[in-house]
């Protein structure tokens, strides 16, 4: 079924002159905005960075506490919710007796590996960690020179982010 | 020949290089050969940091202040690159394309008044490369030389994509010279002449005491064809449809690269500075003085307490910044309407050029005609 669309054309825009002249107008005025650096929407990249919110789910890492020690207490939670199944933990323990947490944080991972490349960012290892150990960052510069550097591990992983980064 | 003749020929060209006429001669090339391709690299700016001022961008603003000197980066980079030849081109013809493109605007300019006298102490030079006397027929000629790089490159490609744009871009040139050629008739039915400068002399009277006689305002609807016949055979958007980037890929030039397409990169915009000076010669009043710059130039010459000599200089000098001035609006002009218009579809193209344009521009001669008759000249 054909749709008619009525255009309602006055004569001025049937004879296109007058209809070019004004569409130069606002070409003029958008250039002329630009000029004075009133009308510019992009910005130069590496010197300036987009803010996004608060809520933005970008590079993994794990949360540390005040004595720099990775909050994960390696239950496998995570792991076992990741729909991409890309977060492999080794677990490990600590000996209670000369630990100086004693039987806190007595369970820890001895890796922790995450394929940044099968990582769908659904955030649900956030969701589904009990220490809020894992935590997805606001860091968006992913991108790497080979698969290999791709594949987080525990060192890369447990470092400070102020703010989610 | 005779030995005695050789040396005296010889000796007469050493007589001739040594004379005002050849040196004037040779400052004018060198003067043409700096704003005909001196253009381009300014134009390639403007093109990028305008088109990008009008889509709110910034553009390229790396390299060099203002990122001036990023044309300079692209041609760098294109004589860099791999001179690539396919397979099953036709080199000969592959290789002639480029070459005429680059050349046929260029020659172009050779005919175009770019400043009126300078007195020299007893001499007097035309500020024009080769004063002829078919004048404008001469440009339009070499600036019709324009559509047989198109072909011979889309044709010697051996790829369909090249072959559609050279196709295209050969019927949409050769349809919009026709309604071009009439309005230009109206205009020599104006002017009487198609010397260009006598034509600049002729626009340099006022209209109505108001008005600059240009004509532009003699003749408006002459000017609006030969304007949207410039777009059209410099294949300027809003007819970009020879390279037609979305369904052609490039059009004709689609399998050049490295320097060969730089030549017609090169050529594209030397074609449109000519054809902005055409214009400008034609319905611009030319190197005529802007409305204003004669009183400039008087009080000037009282300051300085020139002679009359003197006050003729300035006054040419100033022609020059005139013309220049024009031009550059002209070239703003294009870019400015490339991002204001959108593309036309090629049968709205054919149907603009022969049921719109073709029969305004018969009925505006008859009309101009008439009007000479009735007025007397």
């Amino acid at each position: 079924m054909t749709i008619v669309v009525a255009r309602h054309e006055k004569i001025s825009d049937r004879f296109y002159l007058v209809a070019l002249a004004q569409g130069l107008v606002v070409t003029m005025k958008q250039m002329l905005r630009s000029l004075f650096g009133k009308g510019i929407v992009t910005i130069e990249y590496p010197e300036k960075r987009r803010e996004y919110s608060q809520r933005f789910r970008g590079a993994h890492f794990i949360s540390v506490d005040s004595k720099k020690t990775e909050n994960c207490t390696a239950c496998y939670l995570c792991q076992t919710v990741c729909p991409a199944d890309c977060i492999t933990i080794v677990a490990g323990e600590r000996d209670a007796a000369t630990s100086e947490y004693g039987v806190k944080k007595e369970k820890r991972p001895l890796s922790f590996d995450i394929d940044a490349l099968r990582c769908c960012f659904c955030g649900f290892c956030e969701e589904a960690c009990p220490k809020d150990a894992i935590k997805l960052s606001r860091s968006y510069e992913m991108a790497t020179l080979t698969r290999e550097e791709a594949q987080y591990d525990l060192k890369f992983l447990v470092r400070e982010v102020k703010d989610r980064g | 020949m005779e030995s005695s003749d050789f040396i005296w020929s010889l000796s007469s060209l050493w007589a001739y290089v040594q004379s005002y006429d050849f040196i004037a001669l040779l400052l004018k090339l060198i003067f043409i050969l700096i704003i005909g391709p001196g253009l381009v690299p300014i134009m390639v700016w403007l093109e990028r940091r305008g088109s990008a001022m009008i889509q709110g961008r910034m553009g390229p603003n790396r390299v060099g202040p203002l990122g001036l000197l990023q044309a300079l980066a692209d041609v760098l980079k294109f004589f860099a690159k791999e001179p690539f030849v396919p397979g099953t081109a036709n080199k000969f013809y592959y290789n002639l394309a480029p070459m005429i493109a680059a050349v046929a605007p260029l020659a172009a300019f050779a005919a175009i008044p770019f400043g009126g006298t300078v007195l020299f102490g007893e001499y007097e030079t035309n500020l024009q490369l080769s004063h002829l006397n078919i004048g404008i027929l001469a440009a339009l000629a070499f600036a019709g030389l324009e559509v047989y790089p198109i072909m011979l490159a889309g044709w010697a490609s051996n790829n369909k994509y090249a072959v559609l744009g050279a196709l295209r871009g050969a019927s949409q040139m050769i349809s919009y010279e026709i309604a071009m050629g009439l309005a230009l008739i109206a205009m020599f039915l104006i002017y009487g002449t198609v010397d260009m400068n006598q034509m600049v002399a002729w626009q340099g009277e006022s209209l109505f005491g108001i008005l600059p006689r240009w004509g532009l305002f003699v003749n408006p609807l002459a000017a609006m064809i030969f304007l949207i016949g410039i777009f059209a055979e410099t294949n300027r958007m809003p007819f970009d449809l020879p390279e037609g980037d979305a369904e052609l890929v490039a059009g004709y030039h689609v399998e050049y690269g490295s320097t060969k397409f730089a030549m017609f990169f090169f050529a594209e915009y030397v074609a449109m500075s000519m054809a902005a000076a055409l214009f400008v010669t034609l319905f611009l009043g030319g190197y005529g003085l802007l409305p204003g710059m004669e009183t400039v130039a008087v009080y000037l010459s009282q300051v300085f307490h020139l002679e009359a000599l003197g006050l003729h200089n300035l006054k040419t000098f100033m022609g020059v910044g005139s013309f220049l001035m024009k031009l550059g609006f002209m070239l703003f002009f294009y870019i400015w309407v490339r991002w204001t218009v959108p593309r036309f579809r090629f049968d709205q193209l054919m149907n603009l050029g022969w049921r719109i344009l073709l029969p305004i521009g018969l009925v505006n001669l008859v009309f101009t005609a008439i009007a000479i008759y009735l007025i007397g000249g």
